[in-house]
């Protein structure tokens, strides 16, 4: 029992896999080995009959090729208006991705896979669209041949000697639903060619005589009849393993190419390929950047790039690795992941070369143990481009020169020291010269220098002097040494150099991810960390950037800042949403959109996109090079981390203010819903009493009603006075209206306002004499102490006195007003002036706004407020105010007398 | 104090305060005329020519300080201004138009008699100086014609300034003045802007005649408005 089950995780993989198939849309290919076979005119047919069922279908792209019998099919089905695209002075006509998008159908025809879109489109290939249709669930019916395969594209280059430009990755149609194979044999096709069914007649002659020759189309037939074949045996593989038919699990291989800018490693890479995919193994491509990378000619390093791009597009892993041995490396990488095939170009350098300079395939081989080595050969001719060989020579040029003008300071040196020192010490000088030109201008200069050094101290210093001869034969011994030592310690010098060059290199790579972990670690706030995010981006890659932020429905919002960004075509803002919407980069150098301004990277935190990346470089061609683009994708990695963490606490800290706000909305409603409805009861019932018809009160009677209903009426004024007051200063509503006041009048308005309310209470002032002004709003200062002194009056027993005392002290002015009250409870000192806050039981009405409305004024006058237990009971509030300097001049008057008439 | 029934044009728009003066009013022998927009009020203001005007300043139509202005062009009919506690700058640049007197909404019909009173008292004198040659205010006697000061019996001695201080808000007694209207009557209209020369000479004013300066019975402050010389 235990052998037949499935395993687990291969199930569950299924199911994902089939579970994101059902959200996509379905693809079936009409796959044939040339045109001509018939494959537009099938899928023709097939559309027909989904239509027939009801199927909504619409014709994305056909290309009839002016074919009668197709053309006739196209009657009954409904064509997308293609979008019209000018480029370049000429009219082209582009299957229009936007409208199908818009339009929906259920089903969409699209012919000729392999086709390359019109410049500005917005994906570079037809297959693309293709994959965008899928992926918003729309079924898609197209057609490709053989030829447009990635990986036979090699092979069908040798069989036909035609380079096809437009190619298919081989996933897209390992990831078909469906594939129909549309076959003819060659005879009956070339009968229809000759028949012009194919080709307009001149064309059809054309063709007959280069690619339609019979032999070809015999080659082609097989490859796409085994191309179909081996499809299907992986159908009946998968239907075995879905039902546990036979366990037949291939050990895990793993399958490792390594690449290098020879202009063979996408042949090498498209082999590999082929080898995985015959093992069912998952293959990784590894390019070593050696110290040499940095100062390898642009075009190789774009060809290192290409072919690493042509691995990712076949299915590969591709992965960059640093160091100065690349053998070692490519072993060591290989043991971490388990690779168990690693594929190799063979060298072409010549046997000597190889002898001398060693070479990576035999270090390979050497030192592999159990992983195998394939060695694959490289195609003859395809040598390397002359043009990068000049360049190289011809910056190298001086560093050569710069060589011998070395020997020749070294001779120099020699010459002076020849008279007292002997021919040991001179050897010596001229080992001490060839360093110096090794470290500073490499190998090549230094072996020159090594060779001249040799000679030119034969010529001068060893007799015969002034000639190349030899007088004794022991110092063919001394040249040999020499010239051997010389070599050997410039080569090491070198390899020094390259291995600090490359250190240096890293090191910088590491400082700048470790300058943005730092500042994104250290900063809060969305804003902040956007801000600091475009300024590493913009320094470290020398571009322009900027960021797009999501909002909440998904819409993408330029983030700006005092930091400039560039001006976006209205058309890229498209660009950004879409890489967020899709998770893939568009822009110069990647798959989609090669043709926007700028590049775009989707910022991806755990939880999903948060945002996109905009970089634009100031050099086009900067993220070409994989290299830079690697460090700006790990770039992009932190920033999205650091975005996706500030997100998070914004959001945990609107959650945390929305609780705040709702508990003291809560508070607010039940203090002034019953505070404001007590007052409101005794109007409502006083007054319904004053009302009754037949009125049986007497006037003492309605006289107390009155006075209850007058007295609850003011109460409510003041509440409604409190609250707003309180709305207008919180809401930052209150300016102060400041003038120079002598504080003693702002007391007496207060207390004359109070007149009608002191209840018996004694007020008692006592104020030093000459107080300076204030400069205080008066307005909001009477309104202090008109609380200030409701407050005593409510909670001291009638009859006892409130005491007023004003004085300077310190440059302030502190008044504090002193009651017979209950006093404050202990613990409550802060807490009374706190919104909502009232010391025991509500005794008299108040909302508890009173204090809160006092400290608020006090202190926007820039003083303090508190509260204190009185000696002998009650409580004593102070408060300060500052007194301003200068205080404002008032002119004496002359006469002390008013002058008698 | 009313010998015959006095009339008032009420300008409200709100129904229940006018409805509250109906009852008021006319039980203090007054007779109510009422408007409730500006237009109607300025209209009737002119047919009826009251004796005194009462205007709410959050009127509909038009703003109620435009109502003043209107009417200062014709007439020195006494306008007291019932205003809201929130215009408070409405209220002082309504009384710098003209308007004699003002309460603040909620207000008291004695509170609103008294200012009506006061209003009408100095329009009954002659604009300019006082009639009676002695004015008496509890333990305060002025004697306007011989300038001497005399609280509780006992002269007292006054500055040129604080002394026309005193004679100012005497000539409108019980009244409210603003800063504006005393600086322009007391320094001239150059000093109209330094309110603080007034606070300063009035708090040696009340310190010379008030028993309790820090809680004056005479000289009281209407706190971002101006004084009063309080009379009853």
């Amino acid at each position: 029992m235990e052998e037949r089950r499935p395993d687990p995780d291969a199930l569950l993989k299924r199911v994902q896999a089939e579970e994101a198939k059902q959200a996509r849309g379905k693809l079936k290919v009409f796959f044939g080995a040339t045109a001509g076979v018939g494959k537009t005119y099938a899928m023709l047919g097939a559309a027909h009959e989904q239509q027939n069922d009801n199927v909504d279908v619409i014709v994305g792209w056909v290309e009839t090729h002016g074919r009668a019998e197709t053309e006739a099919l196209l009657e009954g089905l409904t064509i997308l208006p293609p979008r019209v695209v000018e480029h370049r002075g000429t009219t082209l006509r582009e299957f229009d991705l936007d409208a199908a998008l818009a339009r929906r159908p259920q089903l969409i025809l699209m012919d000729e896979l392999a086709h390359t879109n019109a410049p500005g489109s917005r994906h570079p290939k037809r297959w693309q669209d293709v994959k965008e249709l899928l992926k918003a669930g729309i079924n898609v019916y197209t057609t490709v041949n053989v030829q447009h395969l990635e990986c036979l594209n090699d092979v069908v280059t040798q069989i036909t000697g035609v380079r096809v430009s437009e190619t298919v990755p081989d996933s897209v149609l390992e990831q078909a639903d469906d594939v129909e194979l549309i076959d003819l044999p060659p005879d009956d096709l070339l009968q229809r060619l000759k028949d012009g069914k194919v080709y307009m007649p001149e064309q059809a002659q054309h063709a007959i005589q280069n690619f339609f020759r019979k032999g070809n189309l015999i080659a082609l037939r097989e490859l796409a009849l085994r191309r179909t074949a081996e499809r299907v045996d992986q159908q009946m593989e998968v239907y075995r393993r879905d039902h546990a038919v036979v366990r037949t699990w291939p050990a895990g291989e793993t399958l490792m190419v390594c690449v290098n800018m020879k202009p063979r490693g996408p042949r090498l890479v498209r082999a590999a390929r082929t080898m995985a995919t015959g093992l069912h193994a998952k293959w990784i491509a590894v390019y070593v950047q050696t110290p040499r990378h940095l100062r390898m000619p642009q075009a190789d390093r774009d060809r290192v790039n290409q072919t690493l791009r042509l691995a990712e597009l076949l299915g590969a892993e591709t992965v960059v690795l640093s160091g100065a041995n690349v053998a070692q490396e490519l072993l060591s990488y290989a043991r971490t992941r388990n690779v168990t095939k690693i594929i190799v170009g063979k060298p072409v350098r010549a046997r000597w070369k190889e002898w001398v300079f060693g070479s990576v395939v035999a270090e390979l081989v050497q030192q592999s143990g159990e992983t195998d080595i394939y060695v694959i050969t490289g195609e003859a001719g395809e040598s390397r481009p002359l043009a990068t060989q000049v360049v190289k020579r011809s910056s190298d040029w001086s560093s050569y020169g710069l060589g011998v003008v070395g020997v020749g300071l070294s001779t120099g040196v020699a010459w002076l020291m020849f008279p007292y020192f002997g021919l040991a010490n001179l050897i010596m000088v001229y080992l001490m010269g060839v360093v110096l030109v090794a470290t500073r201008y490499g190998r090549g200069p230094s072996v020159l220098a090594s060779v001249l050094s040799v000679a030119a101290f034969d010529f001068f210093f060893v007799p015969p002097y002034l000639s190349f001869g030899v007088s004794d034969i022991e110092y063919l011994l001394t040249f040999a040494v020499m010239l051997i030592v010389a070599l050997t310690i410039s080569g090491l010098a070198v390899r020094t150099k390259q291995q600090a060059e490359l250190a240096r290199h890293q090191e910088r790579r590491t400082a700048v991810l470790y300058a943005l972990s730092r500042d994104l670690a250290t900063h809060r706030g969305l804003a902040t960390l956007t801000q600091l995010a475009v300024k590493h981006v913009r320094e470290v890659f020398d571009s322009q950037a900027a960021i797009f932020v999501a909002d909440i429905n998904k819409h993408l919002v330029l983030q700006r800042g005092e930091q400039l960004f560039f001006e976006f075509d209205p058309k890229e803002s498209g660009v950004a949403q879409w890489v967020f919407e899709h998770g893939e980069r568009a822009g110069p150098g990647s798959d989609a959109l090669p043709g926007a301004s700028a590049l775009y990277l989707p910022l991806v935190g755990s939880r999903g996109p948060i945002g996109v990346l905009a970089v634009r470089p100031t050099l086009a061609t900067r993220f070409l090079d994989l290299e830079q683009l690697h460090l700006l994708e790990v770039l992009a990695n932190q920033i999205a981390l650091a975005l996706e963490r500030a997100r998070l606490a914004e959001e945990a800290q609107q959650a945390h203010v929305s609780v705040e706000t709702e508990r003291m909305r809560n508070a607010i409603l039940s203090s002034v819903s019953h505070d404001l409805r007590t007052p409101l009861a005794t109007i409502t019932g006083a007054a319904s009493g004053l009302l009754e018809e037949k009125n049986q009160l007497g006037s003492t009677a309605r006289l107390e009603l009155a006075k209850s209903i007058y007295n609850e009426a003011h109460r409510l004024d003041r509440l409604v006075r409190n609250l707003l007051d309180m709305t207008r200063l919180e809401s930052g509503a209150v300016q102060l209206q400041k003038e120079w006041h002598p504080f003693e009048e702002i007391i007496g308005a207060a207390l004359t306002r109070l007149e009608s309310r002191l209840n018996g209470h004694q007020v008692r002032t006592n104020f030093q004499q000459d107080l300076p002004l204030v400069l205080l709003d008066g307005v909001l200062m009477e309104q202090v102490l008109v609380n200030l002194l409701e407050n005593a009056i409510k909670y001291a027993p009638p009859s006892t006195a409130i005491e007023l005392s004003a004085k300077v002290s310190d440059h302030e002015l502190v008044f504090e007003i002193a009651d017979r009250g209950p006093g404050i409870p202990p613990g409550d000192e802060r807490r009374i002036f706190d919104k909502f806050y009232r010391a025991g039981p509500a005794r008299e009405g108040g909302v508890g706004l009173g204090l809160t409305i006092c400290r608020g004024i006090i202190e926007a006058h820039g003083g303090r407020i508190w509260v204190e237990r009185r000696r002998g009971g009650g409580a004593v509030f102070r408060f300060t105010l500052p007194i301003e300097q200068p205080q404002p001049m008032i002119e004496p008057e002359k006469a002390e007398r008013h002058p008698a008439v | 104090m009313v010998t015959h029934e006095a009339t008032v044009l009420l300008i409200e728009d709100e129904a229940e305060i006018r409805r509250f003066l109906r009852t008021s009013l006319p039980a203090h022998g007054y007779r109510l005329y009422e408007a409730t927009t500006a237009t109607d009020g300025l209209a009737q203001a002119k047919a009826r020519n009251p004796d005194v005007i009462l205007l709410d300043l959050g009127l509909p139509d038009v703003d109620g300080t435009e109502v003043i202005r209107q009417v200062r062009e014709w007439s020195a009919i006494p306008i007291v201004v019932l205003s809201a506690r929130e215009q408070e700058q409405a209220k002082v640049a309504a009384l710098d138009l003209g308007a004699d007197d003002y309460v603040t909404k909620p207000f008291g019909v004695n509170e609103l008699l008294a200012r009506m009173r006061a209003a009408l008292r100095h329009i009954a004198g002659s604009p300019g100086e006082p009639t009676e040659p002695v004015f008496t205010l509890g333990d305060l006697k002025v004697d306007l014609g011989r300038r001497q000061v005399f609280v509780s019996g006992k002269e007292t001695h006054l500055t040129p300034i604080e002394y026309k201080l005193l004679t100012t808000l005497i000539r409108y007694a019980g009244k409210v003045m603003t800063h504006r209207q005393l600086l322009k009557e007391v320094w001239g209209p150059l000093h109209v802007e330094e309110g603080h020369y007034l606070r300063v000479y009035m708090r040696q004013l009340r310190n010379k005649l008030e028993k309790n300066p820090a809680h004056p019975r005479y000289l009281v402050t209407e706190l971002g408005v101006g004084y009063r010389l309080r009379t009853e």
